[in-house]
């Protein structure tokens, strides 16, 4: 075991630790040397210090040009009808207001949709979802822009709106069509099992509550073109639609993207609206124009994590084994397809998690609702697949009396040494490298497990009120883009004179840490200090036709483009020295921002950059990277959509009260797979802190609408993201350092989305202590978000459902 | 005019629109834009100032974080706003920023000036606990888990700025890194100047503090002032003068009226200048809350003589809300959902109301009489609260049920208090928010405890009548069911655990709450 130092978390209980392999010989660059160097070291932030002295800059903190405008929308107050009055004279005529536009006014497209159509930039005939963006007023404040937005004389043909995803599928209400994945025979599997289980079961969406809202500043050019600075995880994308509706060429338009205040999916596709908007303002008046949503607007008019309506009818054997499964998964896409075919797919990819099935058939559903259109969030999919998948691991465990430990260990995947012929899966990839039957075996020990399970039932046995209960999940979670063309990225790298590096890529960073990493792997690759490396802007001129920053993929892609492009730089300056000082090009390293050629001598990385500038070296290069191995044949449903799978498992412990359904998760154990690290600080930050928004996903945050289709959890003051108290008191987090077996970037691991879904042990720890009430004989309902009334009913169901039977029950 | 700090340098201000808040007065007028805005509500943190005020021990200044999202720039006056800019020193970080470095606090950085500002306020009041005067004086040594006073202390200071990116973990360790050891800093340095500072501002002979609109284009003719009275005499003449005022005391719900439905507050009166509206009073007999009392300053009190108050509190809101709130707002806005009076209505409080005809005392019970309607007369302020002491022998309990821990508004709030003489409840008082358009007092419920047995056979019939006579409705936050249902399962637990207290023969008790569990 290898320790990390690590600033800050040093005490017993929340160490960090490696469990190294010490039969791992570094396979990544030949000639690079990983003992020494920035990658693997717990590096802070490169923003870090301007964090917390208020120095970095969002789009909103930009000095705006002299005589700006500022933005605001005019939004549909109801979620279907069509508009019969749309009086804008008083918005024109409300102070200080200078421009306002309607869909009328737009020169080139109107629809923005991302990849299919179907989202207008703005509508003036048909409404379909509440928060619909109707027109856009431009003022000299943007006090005055919003006030002037309320004069808006509305008045509709209300029609009742759709709001349910099963009904939506019933009437055959999609976006998209249904898609299937079969392997083997389910039916005649089903027919023959020992048992046949079936359950339903609706998953909630999320708000991203990114704490920056939705931000575009868009500023003319002299030659008709546009400069925006925007909050966006997919700058080329928002190049690409401001040039659409401007009908400009794309080499008219710059994005600018320096950080978001937080992105997690929501400003993959739905960034780019406002950008739009904001550039049209630009464009009419021939001034700077901002728009900022507030944040009402923002919760109100942009998409969010995918309500779910999943069920399942499962065959298992005797012991426990699931012999066949039928899954259905219904994603909520709400009024247009965005990025719902991709999403509800990777639902699909994921509703087996980490368990073979033997037969399956997965059928997944795009329900159109009258809605907002439901976006890309963190797991885009992938969690709300595998909620259906532990459910049954429960619900199972429950069934022959077993512990769901050890129902889900009887379930996993096989590996190459045990039970390879367990390994496909129901796209018809095969799993390698699995490692979870030995890292759920190693959490299992560290955390416990075992001796914690005999106190709780013990606990719960003298506890009258109060029930504990234990769960650990595991996570298998695909990495790759399944749209194939967007595994690819570019870098640029300079190096000036004096010796110091400017990298930019095609990633955005969104606090995840992405230039940290991407500056520790050039740092690395040249042989330099990582303070000589500047990340900046990530810039649509800089490097161009980027892919979003999502999928996990940030690193894995962009981290190897930018290694690419310090590795011909290096080849440049090897094969310089080498003439110069007449040696073998083997003989020359580069470390720690010196260069030596073999005997004594070395000289500084900035001399020898200076004397290849002299000696007319080019230092500034390209990198580019494409990922290998993967396809995928959608009509056929088989291929290899994953470059390889993360993997990681948690144990969660919580503790409830079966009075008013309040809970509180006492203790998490984490043992997450992100390949070699290349910095465990932040690898951590992200495992850390996917977690904690998983468990606010499946917990304390409600979306509420109305039966009219207006969204009333629309502020955090009705919407509830965890809370610094929310977090475990015990919370041990460990890396399960395995480096990659694939080759990727110092064969580290997409760390991203893959820890959120970690959190579904607390859901099924919460369902763990409500099955306490039958002695473990129920499996309750309980749809997500598990707030304390859902508990409290489900608590109540399993009392009803115990006093029925004659069971011993838990009630006072 | 008003007079402030803005940290080391004074701003006079005469014109300005009073409704303005001092997020929006930093970012567009100073241009100073570290302070961000992450909701204009005060429900997220990320716009958390300092402000320092002299104590009244001579050369000390007391530091507390807001919202600055939802306090108005006419409550500056005579104050140091402290804003993350000021906090470092040349290249060097103040102590709370370096320990969010070094423990990677950050990712996106978007809340964490807001955190960085939570937690200088934290440090600086190390030593004094807001709830709790015997918990941690952060002496713990840095290689010690975070201990669970600490961690208390912690949540408590910082629970009112969300982070979406890091799941708190690592700002926990910076916060305990701080705490034990925390360093004297420049402000220490220079605290007895700015203390006399602040006091020439205060004491200074001027007129009445205040702002005024130098035009308004929503409303020009309408007159915009921010008026900041010293005396209970000088309030409620504004008040006769200007009927169309609103009074602003934390002004944490009255803000949003202007943040979120961008509504002008053309008239503004401030009470927390009002010397007799700040004072503290308790004796055997009562308990007296000034009008202008911040929950923070009430706290201590609080928990010496009802204790089961004081801990309900510590989940109102969050700490820059209850740094800025006061007990006599919440009566004032009378929302059915306020925290604190269904606990006045059971505690039997008077309230102290004063208008230019004068004071009178009204019951609270009584004074709520539909939603958001009271029997405050026009132009009359709440100048203080008077709740009697004479319920120390009764058994009571204040629960609050919402979906998040923190800073969230109660699904149900309930106030259940008895008194038990050999095993019969002689007398009971049950009063719920968040089961009717009012904060309701349950007469026939309480009636129909007394003469019962301390037993759960006892208070069913008690339960009975909750179920039958509450009218809760389904809202975003809980269903009617789950309401009606709470109200008679949190009877259950206040029997349970009085059975437990009175049982206490020793034996080790269960836990019957998850806060006292977890």
């Amino acid at each position: 075991m290898r320790k990390v130092e690590l600033q800050g978390a040093s005490s017993p209980e929340n160490e960090l630790t490696l469990a190294t392999n010490p039969s791992a010989i570094p396979n990544g660059i030949a000639g690079l040397d990983l003992v020494s160097g920035p990658v693997g070291k717990p590096s802070r932030h490169e923003s870090a210090i301007q964090h917390v002295t208020g120095a970095a800059r969002y789009v909103d903190d930009l000095i705006e040009p002299a005589n700006g405008l500022f933005a605001a929308v005019i939004r549909s107050p109801i979620a279907r009808g069509t508009i019969t009055r749309m009086d804008l004279e008083p918005v024109r005529k409300s102070p200080g207001v200078v421009c306002v536009l309607t869909v009328d006014d737009v020169l080139g497209h109107t629809d923005i949709g991302p990849v299919f159509p179907g989202d207008p930039i703005m509508t003036s005939t048909e409404v379909k979802f509440f928060g619909q963006c109707l027109a856009v007023v431009a003022a000299t404040s943007e006090l005055a822009a919003r006030r002037a937005a309320q004069a808006a004389i509305l008045e509709f043909e209300r029609e009742e709106p759709l709001l349910d995803a099963r009904e939506a599928v019933a009437s055959q209400q999609l976006v998209r069509p249904s898609h299937v994945m079969t392997m083997g025979d389910v039916d005649s599997a089903l027919a023959s099992s020992h048992q046949v289980l079936e359950a339903m079961q609706e998953v909630g969406g999320q708000e991203h509550f990114y704490l920056e809202g939705q931000v575009s500043l868009a500023m003319p050019t002299e030659d008709g073109g546009m400069l925006v600075y925007t909050s966006s995880q997919h700058p080329s994308e928002v190049q690409k639609l401001v040039a659409e509706v401007l009908a400009l060429p794309l080499n008219r338009v710059t994005v600018d993207m320096r950080r978001m205040g937080g992105g997690f999916g929501g400003k993959e596709s739905q960034a780019a609206q406002w950008a739009c908007l904001a550039a049209l303002l630009a464009s009419k008046t021939g001034r700077a124009v901002k728009l900022r949503l507030p944040r009402q607007d923002d919760m109100i008019m942009t998409g969010k994590r995918h309500p779910f309506a999943n069920s399942y009818r499962i065959g298992i054997d005797e012991a426990g084994r699931i012999t066949a499964a039928d899954i259905e998964v219904i994603g909520n896409c709400g009024n247009s397809p965005d990025l719902s075919d991709a999403i509800v797919d990777r639902a699909m990819f994921h509703a087996d998690n980490a368990y073979f099935l033997g037969n399956a058939r997965i059928a997944g559903h795009r329900a159109f609702s009258n809605q907002v259109s439901h976006t890309a969030y963190r797991g885009f999919g992938g969690p709300q697949g595998m909620m259906i998948i532990e459910r049954a691991m429960d619900d199972i465990a429950r069934a022959v009396g077993k512990d769901p430990l050890d129902i889900r260990k009887l379930n996993l995947y096989g590996t190459e040494q045990s039970e390879p012929e367990r390994t496909l899966t129901p796209y018809h990839q095969t799993v390698e490298f699995n490692y979870l039957p030995q890292l759920i075996e190693q959490l299992e020990t560290s955390s416990d497990y075992r001796a914690r399970r005999v106190a709780i039932r013990q606990f719960n046995q003298h506890s009258p009120i109060l029930k504990r209960g234990l769960a650990l999940t595991p996570v298998k979670f695909g990495i790759s883009f399944t749209l194939q063309h967007l595994n690819q990225a570019g870098a640029l790298i300079h190096i000036y004179t004096d010796g110091s590096i400017q990298v930019n890529h095609g990633g955005t960073e969104m606090g995840q840490g992405l230039h940290t990493k991407v500056g520790q792997i050039v740092a690395q690759t040249l042989g330099v200090e990582l303070e000589r490396i500047v990340v900046t802007a990530t810039r649509t001129d800089k490097v161009p036709n980027t892919s979003p920053t999502a999928a996990s993929s940030g690193t894995d892609l962009n981290g190897k483009a930018a290694q690419n492009a310090a590795l011909t730089l290096r080849q440049r300056l090897v094969e310089f020295l080498a003439a110069e000082k007449t040696v073998s090009p083997e003989a020359i390293r580069f470390e720690n921002g010196r260069v030596s050629w073999g005997g004594s001598e070395d000289m500084s990385f900035a001399e020898l950059v200076q004397a290849a500038y002299v000696g007319r070296v080019s230092l500034s290069a390209t990198g580019y990277y494409r990922t290998p191995k993967i396809w995928y044949d959608r009509t056929n449903a088989r291929g290899r959509p994953f470059f390889y799978f993360a993997l990681g498992a948690a144990v969660s412990e919580v503790v409830v009260d079966t009075l008013t359904g309040e809970y509180r998760v006492t203790r998490v154990d984490i043992l997450h797979d992100v390949g070699r690290s290349i910095n465990p600080a932040i690898d951590r930050g992200q495992i850390e802190g996917g977690f904690i928004q998983g468990m606010g996903w499946l917990t304390t945050e409600e979306l509420v609408w109305h039966a009219d289709g207006r969204l009333l959890s629309n502020n955090p003051a009705t919407y509830k993201i965890p809370a610094i108290g929310d977090t475990p008191p015990v919370f041990n987090v460990a890396l399960f350092e395995h480096e990659n077996d694939e080759a990727t970037v110092y064969n580290s691991k997409a760390v991203g989305e893959p820890p959120f879904m970690l959190a579904i042990s607390v859901w099924s720890a919460l369902r763990d202590a409500i099955s306490s009430l039958s002695d473990y004989r129920l499996s309750p309902d309980l749809d997500t978000p598990a707030t304390p009334e859902r508990v409290l009913k489900a608590v109540m169901a399993v009392q009803a459902q115990c006093a029925q039977n004659g069971m011993t029950g838990g009630a006072v | 005019m008003i007079r402030f700090l803005l940290n080391d340098q004074p701003r006079d201000i005469e014109y300005i629109a009073p409704d303005l808040t001092i997020l929006e007065y930093l970012r567009t007028i100073e241009v100073q834009r570290g302070t961000k805005e992450g909701c204009a509500s005060g429900d997220c943190g990320a716009c958390t100032l300092v402000l320092a005020e002299p104590s009244e021990e001579p050369g000390k200044l007391l530091y507390r974080s807001i919202n600055s999202c939802i306090t108005f720039v006419g409550s500056l006056h005579g104050k140091q706003l402290i804003t993350v800019e000021h906090l470092q020193q040349g290249q060097q970080l103040h102590q709370t920023q370096q320990a969010m470095v070094e423990c990677h606090g950050s990712q996106c950085g978007f809340c964490t000036p807001g955190f960085v500002m939570s937690l200088f306020a934290l440090s600086k009041n190390s030593g004094v606990c807001e709830f709790d005067p015997q918990a941690s004086n952060g002496e713990a040594p840095g290689n010690q888990p975070v201990n669970p006073e600490q961690r208390h202390q912690i949540n408590l200071a910082l629970g009112g700025n969300l982070c979406r990116c890091t799941g708190y973990r690592p700002i926990m360790d910076a916060a305990a890194q701080v705490l034990a050891d925390v360093q004297p800093d420049q402000f220490d340095a220079r605290q007895a100047e700015v203390w006399q500072q602040l006091m020439d501002i205060r004491t200074a002979q001027a007129p009445m503090a205040g702002l005024t609109d130098p035009g308004c284009p929503v409303k020009p003719l309408t007159e915009r002032r921010f008026f900041s009275p010293q005396t209970l005499a000088e309030l409620v003449e504004l008040l006769a003068r200007y009927p169309q005022a609103r009074l602003v005391a934390g002004g944490t719900d009255l803000a949003l009226e202007r943040t979120q439905q961008l509504k002008p507050l053309d008239v503004l009166v401030y009470t927390g200048a009002v010397a007799e509206m700040q004072q503290l009073t308790l004796t055997d007999e009562t308990l007296i809350i000034g009008g202008a009392v911040s929950y923070s300053r009430m706290a201590s009190t609080l928990q010496l003589v009802l204790p089961e108050f004081a801990s309900m509190m510590e989940r109102l809101g969050a700490l820059q809300v209850r740094n800025q709130g006061t007990m006599a707002g919440n009566v004032a806005n009378a929302s059915p959902i306020g925290d604190t009076p269904p606990v006045l209505l059971a505690l039997d409080a008077l309230l102290h109301v004063d208008s230019a005809e004068g004071q009178q005392t009204l019951p609270v019970n009584g004074f709520f009489t539909g939603y958001r309607q009271t029997t405050l007369p026009k132009g009359a302020v709440i100048s203080a609260i008077e709740i009697p002491l004479n319920k120390s022998d009764w058994f009571r309990r204040v629960y609050k049920v919402s979906k998040r821990l923190e800073d969230d508004i109660s699904a149900v709030l309930a106030a259940i208090m008895f008194k038990v003489e050999n095993g019969l409840i002689l007398d009971a008082r049950l009063a719920f928010g968040g089961v009717a358009a009012t904060p309701l007092r349950v007469v026939a419920a309480e009636q129909a405890l007394i003469g019962q047995p301390a037993t759960l056979a006892g208070i069913s019939a008690a339960q009975q009548i909750l179920k039958q006579t509450l009218t809760p409705l389904t809202d975003v936050r809980a269903s009617a069911e789950y309401r009606l249902q709470l109200t008679q399962n949190l009877l259950t637990r206040a029997l349970l655990e009085f059975q437990q207290q009175a049982n206490s023969d020793g034996s080790a008790s269960v836990a019957l709450e998850v806060g006292h569990y977890a």
